[in-house]
């Protein structure tokens, strides 16, 4: 937030002057009563592995993150060409691959993965759009100076946050609205419901039917689901409720069965189609699959998208956008070493203490080793990991991240933040001014994950 | 609208009007074994019997004490209909169907469920009884509050309020059929005391002692409770309010739906013999033989509405 | 050779199904080998609900059961011109990339023994090594029908040296795979020489050979696939290639009954 000189940094004057003239106590009655409306909303995700704590909150820092209207508009043209190199890297690898036949990324890559779907080979989901919503995770190191952490291109969660942060803050602080002007985030549930009414399937009459599919009220994102269907105006439905019948995917009413044009779906792959796929899932819909191939559902994203979005395709995301779109990659990647190749491998052993090793298909902040804040021991433990299976892991540089304050005990303090900005694609991507952005609680920490104890901020796009 | 959401409504209500019930059961036996202690066991027994959970309470319980039997009602979990059982169904099934309720009515569920859950952690203490009996009845009026002034007036409120009066006519007969015997006119003998005693806790076990007095001028006979529990359309814990209420909001939805079920022939011939009959014809047909085939008859019409609507 | 095929199967259920979906893989299409001359599948008992070609590019049918059927008949039938080329069907032609027939299934694991069965064929060059190996597999698991069921794996049909047509494909299919040879399932229609009704649908393996491309081995008759044989669909192992697979909702007990008849049409033109 603020420059070298300690004045603040051009997005931040305005928000700075107001935050000067606050009173202190009436800002932490004001937190207090921020996690009490998160409370009684029931904005709760489920901890796995913690079943006394079913349902927690993640901490809500009042300070938002802000961003000035040129920087963003730079960060968008990247996150564009990004989006859509995925969609066409995605139709590519289940048509004829002509990547790897060009020698651009190795072979391996795809057929030692797991998240290749055999089941989408030969299939162009209607709109050719393979990942409709895409989540995309950068960190700032510095001005204009922005990085690609990772790419969730299955099912980015987290939006839900982006928009209660927002009214949460409109709420409070209705002042600061008047005094800055921030780019709206509130719209997101319209786009998002109109994005995907865009790729209903060509044979669709009428005006498409959308409806959000979910494990259930146990899945640590229902809280999402619920609120993405609810604020849409399109049913939330379960497995349970669906059934193929007269050649289209249909819910169970009160008045009969009702056809589903587009369902945004909200459960993995694996439990999609127990008649494809895990036989024994009970969270899916016998025979959607067969529906699919024919042409006469949409599944948002599609099936099979996660082989866009692993950490070892990740390394190769220069090459991928430029070998699609013929341009140089607007956003950079962060330098990462893939330890499936041995000189790297080397590399990383040696430099633990200067790392971060993430496995390739993980997610969530789950089993990963941030080398700086790690003991001795736990690194070494980690080596015996990474030496067991090298081809499990990748590892990056801990990036000079900024810092942006939050609200601590006594006064202010910096913490480093990353952003996942929200980007709707259909005949046209669409890119959310502001996202999710998450911090780490922890002086120095650079994990930000909500499952580790990250919290979240309201990120503001300014306007010119 | 999904069957699912219709059914997650349905037994929402339901156990949100159980959740009530169970206190207010509570409520009476406490106030019974307050004045009249020389009753004891027998007191907390058919209060459990009401409940409809005295075999459950059985398998843990040798006897049925004060403070047993109320923590059992309150907070026990393996007591599917204990206050803090029903709460947290309710809530389930609100979390469920979130997409079909205002934001009132979820968050005032959600507190509810959060306050009622720290308040029965533990066993309450005999001073703090009254307290939480209190909160228990206040936030669940407050769902209702939330419901009834923020909520459309379409097929989800029908099927809610369906919920709410087949569970209040399942409550209000089971009391009546574990305390038929002493309406029957055999063996009251009018004025007597025990009598009195057993009548004035069938009256606060539906709240209803105040307002009987006003109707029946204070005069407790046996035919009189019965008639006001069963016939009186205008108290609203009778079998005869709760079948005009699903009635009506079973006729919403044919009209709605252009579409009529088997639930509507059932549900409209329960009404008419409400409201066609006097106390009199149903002490001749039996009163424990009337209240039994009404809680079959009551079910029935819960499993039809299930199969019309497909809930399942 | 023309081919008449008349293909019957039906289930019957001890109770009412209340909901029941199939997978129907029942279409020939024409390609190297065979030319479809007509073709026709009807489903009685049961309803269509969608069409679409698979991965594998085969033709699917989806049915439902519904209601209080207790019966589903489905005939597949239409007449096959069909060629020898000694087992040859030649290139790959999908998208479906090529090292996908590399992979290991939970019906085709290489296991030890499918692994030193597979070294153990000698002979000048891999189609050679190929035809011993389906010799080789044809003499060590004798043809016993109702002894496997479809869940059997290639090293427990190999293990137990009985097996029927699937078994025999899914050990080729291992063994192959096992020396870095993309290999696939073929289920299908055989004319058996000496009758017209057949007792089941038939199941072989194809490899793909450097300079050839697929080639097809029968390792239950001990030949290459011939003018009496038709190709209906292929895929990794049975549970891709299956005619028939399904998921049944409710406790129905099923009997499957199936009858098929291949026999040859104008016997002048198998001669040409």
């Amino acid at each position: 937030m603020m420059n070298a000189d300690n004045t603040p940094r051009p997005p931040y004057t305005t928000y700075n002057e107001w935050y000067a003239n606050q009173d202190r106590a009436r800002l932490i009655a004001k937190s207090k009563e921020a996690e009490n409306i998160f409370r009684k909303t029931g904005i709760t995700f489920a901890v796995y592995g913690h079943a006394d704590s079913a349902e927690k909150l993640i901490p809500f820092d009042l300070i938002p993150r802000i961003i000035s209207a040129r920087e963003w508009r730079r960060l968008a043209q990247g996150i564009e060409q990004r989006v859509l190199a995925l969609n066409a890297f995605l139709d590519d690898i289940y048509h004829k691959q002509e990547i790897i036949k060009a020698g651009r990324i190795p072979r391996e890559l795809i057929e030692k993965n797991d998240a290749f779907l055999p089941q989408m080979v030969g299939m162009r989901p209607p709109g050719g759009v393979y990942t409709h919503i895409v989540g995309t995770d950068i960190v700032r190191t510095g001005e204009d100076q922005f990085y690609v952490l990772e790419d969730n291109a299955r099912t980015p969660s987290g939006v839900s946050y982006m928009l209660e942060n927002r009214e949460t803050m409109m709420q409070m602080f209705p002042e600061l609205f008047y005094q800055n002007r921030v780019q709206p985030v509130e719209n997101y549930p319209y786009l998002l419901r109109h994005s995907l009414a865009a790729v209903a399937p060509p044979g669709c009459e009428g005006k498409p039917r959308v409806a959000v599919l979910t494990p259930g009220i146990y899945n640590s994102a229902y809280y999402e689901h619920a609120f993405l269907a609810d604020m849409m105006g399109v049913e939330l439905v379960e497995g349970s409720d669906l059934r193929v019948i007269d050649g289209k995917v249909r819910m169970r009413t009160t008045r009969g069965y009702e056809a589903i044009d587009v369902l945004y779906r909200r459960v993995d792959d694996d439990y999609l189609d127990p008649l494809t796929f895990k036989p024994e899932s009970a969270l899916g819909i016998p025979g959607i699959m067969d529906v699919y191939r024919a042409g006469n559902i949409t599944i948002a994203n599609a099936p099979g998208t996660g082989i866009c979005d692993d950490k070892a395709i990740y390394s190769y995301m220069p090459e991928i956008v430029e070998f699609y779109t013929g341009r140089k990659a607007l956003l950079e990647n962060v330098p990462t070493w893939r330890c499936s190749e041995p000189s790297s491998l080397q590399y990383v052993l040696d430099n633990l203490a200067d790392l971060v090793v993430k496995e390739v298909h993980g997610s969530g902040g789950y089993g990963m080793l941030v080398g700086p804040t790690a003991s001795k021991k736990e690194r070494a433990l980690f080596a015996d990991k990474l030496k067991a299976r090298p081809s499990n892991y990748i590892a990056q540089p801990t990036l000079s991240l900024s810092t942006v304050p939050i609200m601590v005990n006594k006064g202010i303090a910096p913490r480093h933040v990353d952003l996942r900005p929200y980007v709707l694609v259909s005949d046209k991507v669409q890119i959310i001014p502001g996202g999710l952005t998450r911090v780490a609680l922890k002086a120095g920490s650079l994990v930000v994950n909500s499952s580790q104890g990250g919290g979240t901020k309201d990120t503001w796009v300014l306007e010119d | 609208m999904l069957g699912r959401t219709a059914n997650g409504l349905y037994w929402m209500f339901r156990y949100i009007e159980r959740a009530e019930n169970s206190a207010r059961l509570v409520d009476a036996g406490l106030r019974m074994s307050l004045t009249r202690s020389h009753l004891g066991e027998d007191n907390w027994e058919s209060v459990l019997q009401s409940s409809g959970v005295i075999d459950i309470y059985e398998q843990r319980y040798e006897s049925a004490t004060s403070a047993d039997a109320v923590d059992f009602l309150l907070r026990e979990t393996t007591n599917p209909s204990s206050v803090l059982s029903c709460i947290e169904t309710a809530r389930s099934n609100a979390r469920m169907v979130r997409t079909a309720l205002t934001r009132e009515t979820w968050e005032a569920v959600n507190e509810c469920y959060l306050d009622l859950k720290s308040m029965l952690a533990r066993r309450v203490k005999a001073a703090d009884l009254p307290e939480v009996i209190d909160a228990i009845k206040r936030k669940t009026g407050l769902i209702r509050g939330a419901f009834h002034g923020t909520m459309l007036r379409n097929d989800l409120f029908n099927f809610s309020r369906i919920g709410t009066f087949i569970e209040r006519a399942d409550n209000t007969a089971r009391i009546l059929d574990v305390k038929y015997y002493v309406l029957l006119p055999a063996v009251s003998q009018v004025g007597t005391a025990i009598d009195n005693v057993q009548w004035e806790s069938i009256l606060r076990s539906v709240s209803a002692h105040r307002s009987y007095g006003w109707v029946y001028e204070a005069e407790y006979k046996a035919a009189n409770i019965a008639d006001f529990l069963i016939l009186n359309g205008r108290m609203p814990r009778s079998l005869a309010y709760c079948y005009d209420k699903i009635n009506s909001n079973l006729g919403y939805l044919e009209r709605e739906y252009g579409e009529r079920h088997s639930a509507h022939e059932t549900s409209v011939n329960t009404l008419k013999s409400l409201r066609n009959c006097s106390i009199k014809d149903v002490m001749d047909q039996g009163l424990h033989e009337y209240i039994e085939t009404f809680i079959t008859q009551n079910n029935r019409l819960s499993q039809e509405i299930s199969d019309g609507y497909r809930f399942y | 050779m023309r081919l008449k095929i008349t293909h019957t199967t039906e289930y019957s259920y001890a109770e009412p199904v209340s909901y029941s979906l199939q997978r129907l893989r029942l279409t020939p299409f024409t390609e190297p080998g065979q030319t479809v001359l007509n073709w026709e599948t009807s489903v009685e008992g049961a309803k269509v609900e969608v069409g679409y070609e698979d991965h594998f590019a085969n033709r699917v049918t989806l049915v439902s059961v519904m209601g209080d059927q207790i019966r589903m008949r489905i005939v597949a039938s239409g007449e096959i011109e069909t060629q020898d080329r000694a087992g040859v069907f030649g290139p790959h032609q999908s998208y479906i990339p090529l090292w996908l027939f590399q992979r290991d299934t939970p019906l085709t694991k290489r296991t030890k023994q499918i692994r030193d069965l597979a070294k153990s064929q000698s002979g000048d060059g891999v189609l050679a090594q190929m035809h011993n190996l389906m010799g080789a597999i044809h003499q060590a698991v004798a043809f016993e029908p109702g002894s496997t069921g479809t869940e059997t794996t290639a090293d427990e049909a190999l293990t137990r040296g009985i097996g029927v047509c699937q078994d025999h494909a899914h050990i080729f299919i291992a063994c192959a795979r096992s020396v870095g040879l993309p290999a696939r399932y073929v289920s299908g229609y055989l004319m058996m020489d000496d009758r017209i009704e057949q007792t089941a649908t038939h199941a072989w393996a194809e490899a793909h050979l450097p300079g050839l491309g697929w080639v097809g081995f029968d390792a239950a008759n001990d030949v290459c696939p011939d003018e009496r044989y038709v190709r209906i669909a292929t895929g990794l192992d049975y549970r891709d290639a299956a005619p028939i697979s399904g998921l049944v909702h409710g406790a129905a007990n099923e009997t499957l009954t199936v009858a098929l008849t291949v026999e040859q049409q104008g016997q002048s033109q198998s001669q040409s």
